[in-house]
């Protein structure tokens, strides 16, 4: 028998604390669709996603009124499209983005990932092309979401993807600075990318996946947040007890809806994503657990290792509860998508390098970070630089989702809207590092990664 | 196929056979019923076979939950399989 106390326990997680499915989404390979016509790729590439997902928004409706758990998207990720664009490449590949955006229009789904190379030791038929075409691409399509690998452990960091990179990022916010420079938050510079990563802007369908999988991401902050604060800990074991136990619970409800979309939609069961994912909304914030296990404010010294205690705890509490864990799973820390965290940067308590060391234990990087719209190309590669040598030497993903705020200045804010939130505009460090970055070549892979 | 069904309110006259009634009108058997009234506020929990109703899962909980408006409580229809994977391994 149920006990009530449980049953009510849930509905409280679900009305009161934001306990929600992030995301179910259906990764579709594209492989088959390859062409050297580009028109033909792409009208291949259309049909292959409407037919696999055309009942994928229906039936992420109907679990949500039957087991009541809302699930706020429905996605899709796709193979890499350099590998799709690499038979055409005299045609630009903005092409492709347009019919994904078109495929996820008549879908229903609100983003569609996967506008992506993975360059992390040299660029291949395709890449270039692609990456050139990404400010473009993000500008002219609103759900297509876009990605890039420029290192691994295994492999290096690609620095002139790296230098590439910072450009990229730069135009993208400019060719969209009429709409808030939307284009640099759809577009993420990862090292160490995850194939089955089901959260967006960085998801894409690897090449090592089934050709149709779904992948849930569970969430939960708020869940976590007021668990600690409903029982106090005597120390903080105690503490890492409390967040694994209410991993678990969230991570079960993930398994039950991916399991139940998997049945329903006919389509492997790939990973449960693990992962506390904020949103802008009151109590649903990761920077707010941090502070409710002491720190007067995110940012504080001590916040690195509540944060590293934080991704572990929920990364062990989850992996039992599911069959297969995947994605990037841990704590996220996109700064405009969380109230704390703004709240500490606007306060002065949270700034670049603090959050860079916080990379170093969360579960990606520098999500959603609002810099100045001046900033140079070599300054935004540089930080990416930075932020990748953190992954390929921890053997962790790491990535950088940085918004120059075109025409902005440090304090101002920049507002997105929904659930990418609003940032305050942060300063960055001093000096140039144009001269390292306009070297280029290749940083060599890293004595962990010769395991064999 | 079970559901949960939970009633969450301010307590009045005639809250359990209302659902009930609702219940009843679309063939979904009651097997268990646990209440509480803490001071004013009324907690019901009912555990229903839905195998036999003659609507779908997704109906009977928009009834229950306009049922719910009507009468200014809030009333859900979960299956219980949401309650089974969370709470039990």
């Amino acid at each position: 028998m149920i006990e009530t106390k449980d049953i009510l326990e849930t509905i409280n997680m679900i009305d009161n604390e934001n306990l929600d499915v992030r995301t179910i989404t259906m990764g579709i390979s594209l492989i088959d669709c390859i062409d050297p016509d580009i028109d033909k790729a792409c009208d291949k590439i259309y049909d292959k996603i409407c037919r696999y997902a055309q009942d994928l928004v229906k039936t992420g409706e109907d679990i949500t009124r039957e087991y009541g758990i809302p699930i706020i998207h429905k996605r899709i990720s796709v193979t890499p499209i350099a590998m799709i664009a690499g038979a055409c490449q005299t045609h630009n590949p903005v092409k492709f983005a347009k019919t994904l955006d078109r495929a996820a229009d008549t879908l229903g789904v609100n983003f569609i990932g996967g506008y992506s190379a993975l360059v992390e030791k040299g660029f291949a038929a395709g890449d270039y092309a692609l990456i050139e075409s990404i400010p473009e691409a993000l500008s002219v399509t609103e759900r297509v979401c876009s990605s890039v690998n420029i290192g691994s452990t295994k492999a290096g960091i690609n620095m002139d993807a790296v230098k590439k990179m910072g450009k990229v990022v730069v135009d993208s916010a400019y060719l969209t600075k009429d709409s808030n420079c939307i284009g640099a938050a759809k577009l993420v510079t990862f090292c160490n990318a995850v194939q089955d990563n089901p959260f967006m802007a960085g998801a894409f369908h690897g090449v090592g996946e089934a050709d149709c999988v779904i992948n849930v991401g569970v969430s939960g902050p708020g869940v976590v947040r007021a668990a600690l604060e409903k029982n106090h800990c005597k120390d903080i074991t105690e503490v890492a007890d409390l967040v694994k136990r209410t991993a678990f619970k969230i991570t079960r409800m993930g398994q039950l809806v991916a399991k139940e979309a998997s049945s329903r939609l006919s389509v492997p069961f790939g990973i449960v994503d693990l992962s506390l994912a904020p949103t802008p909304a009151v109590g649903d914030s990761v920077a707010h657990i941090l502070e409710e296990m002491g720190l007067e404010i995110c940012g504080c010294h001590g916040t690195t290792a509540a944060l590293a205690l934080l991704n572990d705890a929920v990364k062990k509490g989850g992996v039992m509860a599911s069959s297969h864990v995947g994605g990037l799973s841990g704590a996220f820390i996109p700064v405009s998508e969380d109230a704390g965290m703004i709240n500490a940067v606007e306060k002065g308590a949270l700034d670049i390098t603090k959050l860079e060391a916080m990379t170093s234990v969360c579960s990606v990087g520098l999500d959603m970070l609002v810099i100045p719209g001046d900033v140079t190309p070599e300054t935004v590669s540089a930080i990416i630089a930075d932020e990748a040598s953190i992954g390929m030497i921890n053997s962790k993903t790491t990535a950088v989702r940085v918004i120059p705020a075109i025409g902005r200045k440090a304090g101002e804010t920049l507002n997105f809207g929904g659930l990418l939130g609003a940032g305050p505009v942060m300063d960055l460090r001093k000096g140039n590092p144009e001269k390292f970055i306009n070297l280029g070549g290749r940083i060599p892979a890293p004595l962990q990664s010769l395991k064999n | 196929m079970k559901a949960v069904i939970t009633v969450i309110g301010k307590d009045s006259v005639g809250i359990l056979s209302k659902v009930s009634t609702a219940c009843a009108d679309v063939g979904v058997n009651i097997i268990e019923v646990t209440q509480s009234v803490l001071q004013d506020m009324f907690a019901m929990i009912m555990l229903a076979e839905i195998d036999k109703a003659t609507v779908s899962f997704a109906e009977l909980s928009q009834k229950l939950e306009q049922l719910g408006e009507e009468n200014h409580l809030k009333i859900l229809a979960m299956h219980e399989d949401i309650f089974n994977s969370m709470h039990r391994i």
